[in-house]
């Protein structure tokens, strides 16, 4: 198994993944708390990029909507660690293949009907949209005014209830990200991974073949969600707090792509090297307006808009299949 | 934050008889949000006629109407002109708005992927919300015109003028849209442009420049539609995304890239707000938008009045 996922990988990426995984792994020692929270993000938004990869990047399927998923993995374990005390890791058992349903749900109608492209990307955000909607007037999820878990002290990590110190949700996080990494590698080596691409270029010509298109298309959206909605389960217990308009809001399905699209959407590295670059760049323009004493607000989304337009206008496959290239480490066409 | 669309006002109606006003509340609310539902029309149009010609979505739409509110509210302010007045003139801005975008930017995403396009205007829409930030800062605006509270008796009806006057805008620059894109030869070399790329390569016309003259016309209605809404509701920047989605609910229900099409799916949408707003919860309104949304996209995606694409 673990000699197909690193066949045909160079040894200078498997070392230079190495010494990224040996970096992250150190990082907490000295990091400072502000510095472990950005990484905690750029952890965050790696996983979910990854997610999101799947479908868009492998499978060819639009989703701008994936925030959909993160909302019902959070919202399902915060309602039952708030109303019966079920822990995050049982409710996670719930959470999954309740994200995983909704996308399968939504999949079917829109792959039945024959929704595609940008069709099919509105209707990811009509769903979104919905469950904000939805979730407003929930009120056994506290509605509007919000889902709240009980905040814990820092004193010890219970990393059976998840309650702790930022550090544990760092690990979490980290153990994640390198999971999907992995997931994805042996996901594009399987056969389904072939299926997706052959639908990604041309689905005519794949369903011409004998590929089952419906049920590969299916297979990339349950997967995706059920990644996606684990992600939603941390972001509940990392931050204690939900709000239907924060969590559903269309801005975050919209955060959760930027990173893929900007890192090379479709690569396997490029989720993870597109958190960092933006995250990293949102961080670095926080800074810097701060050392410069402007204190503007929109200031840093203005820069942070125009930093979007000059790398999608330079780079119009993303920056990894650029640097990867520029480094020797192309991967294999993808 | 409020729903995904400003409140429509309540209405001002004087209670004469209590038995008689249940029914004349229904009416009422009914011309009110078909009164609306043209703008959002006008709105949509713009959008769905960029998408029927460039094929790219403009995912910045609702941004660039919040653009044109502010410079209608900028101009409101300091020189006290009508909305009405500033129709024209704001949307001549907005076509050359619309025209440069085209040409510096988007223009050479013509050929890239869906979500590489969807990145770039994504980028566009967060510089202007946060232009508009820095430069107007987070408060709702609106405009005070001297006829905000006349109104229209017929029969049982009451309309608001300022409703009925952006109706009326609504329809003539719609109107004007239509007649270009029949009956004047630009019109007709866009449609080319729309029916067959390469044909129109073919023929000799210059299609990108085609396309910025398409997006700036897009913006141009959208600009308009902006400055006519203000007279029914208020603006604050992040309202951009909300105004955008409400514009892809529409086009998507009457048909992308039908120009009749965004106008009856405005229609609609404004209707179907307004009564659950009456009905309902006037929160829970665009739930019903985007059911209208579900339900077009799964029974007859190609919309209302669009044609069945390949």
């Amino acid at each position: 198994m673990i000699v197909r996922l690193i066949a045909g990988v160079p040894g200078r990426g498997l070392a230079l993944l190495a010494a990224l995984l040996a970096a992250l792994t150190a990082a907490p020692l000295f990091a400072s708390d502000y510095l472990l929270t950005v990484l905690i993000l750029i952890l965050y938004f790696a996983y979910i990029g990854q997610a999101w990869n799947i479908m868009m990047g492998f499978a060819g399927q639009l989703s701008l909507g994936h925030t959909l998923y993160v909302g019902l993995g959070a919202y399902t374990a915060a309602a039952l660690f708030v109303h019966f005390g079920i822990g995050p890791w049982i409710g996670l058992a719930a959470a999954v293949p309740a994200a995983a349903l909704i996308g399968a749900f939504i999949g079917f109608l829109a792959f039945r009907f024959r929704v595609a492209g940008v069709y099919f990307a509105i209707l990811t955000i009509a769903f979104a949209e919905f469950a904000r909607l939805g979730f407003d007037h929930l009120s056994w999820t506290g509605g509007s005014g919000g889902l709240f878990l009980p905040v814990s002290q820092f004193t010890h990590n219970d990393l059976w209830r998840l309650r702790g110190h930022p550090v544990m949700f760092y690990y979490i996080l980290l153990a994640a990200t390198a999971l999907a990494f992995l997931i994805c590698r042996a996901l594009l080596q399987s056969r389904v991974g072939y299926f997706w691409r052959a639908i990604r270029e041309d689905e005519e010509v794949a369903r011409s073949t004998g590929i089952d298109t419906f049920h590969y298309k299916m297979i990339a959206v349950v997967i995706s969600a059920a990644m996606t909605s684990f992600a939603g389960v941390m972001y509940a217990f990392y931050y204690n707090n939900l709000f239907p308009e924060q969590v559903f809001h269309i801005l975050r399905s919209i955060e959760i792509i930027l990173g893929p699209i900007v890192g090379g959407v479709g690569t396997l590295f490029g989720p993870i090297l597109g958190a960092f670059v933006l995250t990293g760049l949102a961080e670095t323009l926080t800074a810097a307006l701060a050392a410069l004493g402007i204190d503007l607000p929109g200031a840093k989304q203005v820069f942070y808009g125009i930093c979007l337009l000059l790398v999608v206008t330079a780079l119009p496959e993303g920056i990894w299949p650029w640097l990867s290239r520029r480094i020797g480490l192309a991967e294999k066409s993808q | 934050m409020a729903g995904l669309v400003p409140a429509i006002r309540v209405l001002r109606i004087e209670k004469t008889r209590d038995q008689a006003v249940p029914a004349d509340i229904y009416l009422n609310v009914a011309v009110g949000g078909v009164l609306t539902g043209l703008v959002y029309g006008l709105m949509a149009l713009g959008l769905s006629v960029i998408f029927g010609v460039v094929r790219v979505v403009n995912f910045a739409h609702g941004e660039m109407m919040t653009l044109a509110m502010y410079i209608a509210i900028t101009l409101f302010t300091a020189f006290h002109l009508d909305p009405l007045v500033m129709l024209v003139p704001i949307a001549s801005v907005m076509f050359v708005f619309g025209y440069v975008v085209q040409v510096r930017l988007i223009n050479p995403f013509i050929t890239r992927p869906d979500y590489m396009q969807f990145l770039l205007l994504v980028a566009v829409g967060i510089i202007i919300v946060n232009g508009l930030l820095i430069a107007f800062g987070p408060d709702v605006k609106s405009v005070q015109v001297s006829y905000a509270f006349d109104s229209f008796q017929v029969g049982p009806l009451i309309i608001d003028a300022t409703k009925l006057y952006a109706a009326i805008a609504a329809i003539v620059v719609s109107a004007a849209l239509f007649a270009f894109f029949r009956y004047t030869r630009h019109g007709t070399a866009i449609r080319a442009c729309a029916d067959n790329y390469t044909g129109a390569l073919v023929v000799g016309l210059d299609v990108k420049q085609f396309y910025a003259l398409t997006f700036g016309l897009g913006a141009a209605c959208v600009g308009a539609a902006g400055v006519m809404l203000l007279l029914i509701v208020d603006v604050t920047p992040a309202l951009g995304p909300a105004y955008t989605l409400l514009a892809f609910v529409i086009v998507i229900t009457g048909g992308l890239g039908s120009m009749p099409g965004a106008l009856l799916g405005g229609v609609l949408i404004g209707l179907t707000e307004a009564m659950a707003g009456l009905l309902f919860t006037p929160s829970a309104k665009s739930m019903f938008a985007f059911a209208i949304l579900v339900l077009v996209l799964l029974l007859r995606p190609e919309g209302i009045m669009g044609k069945r694409a390949a």
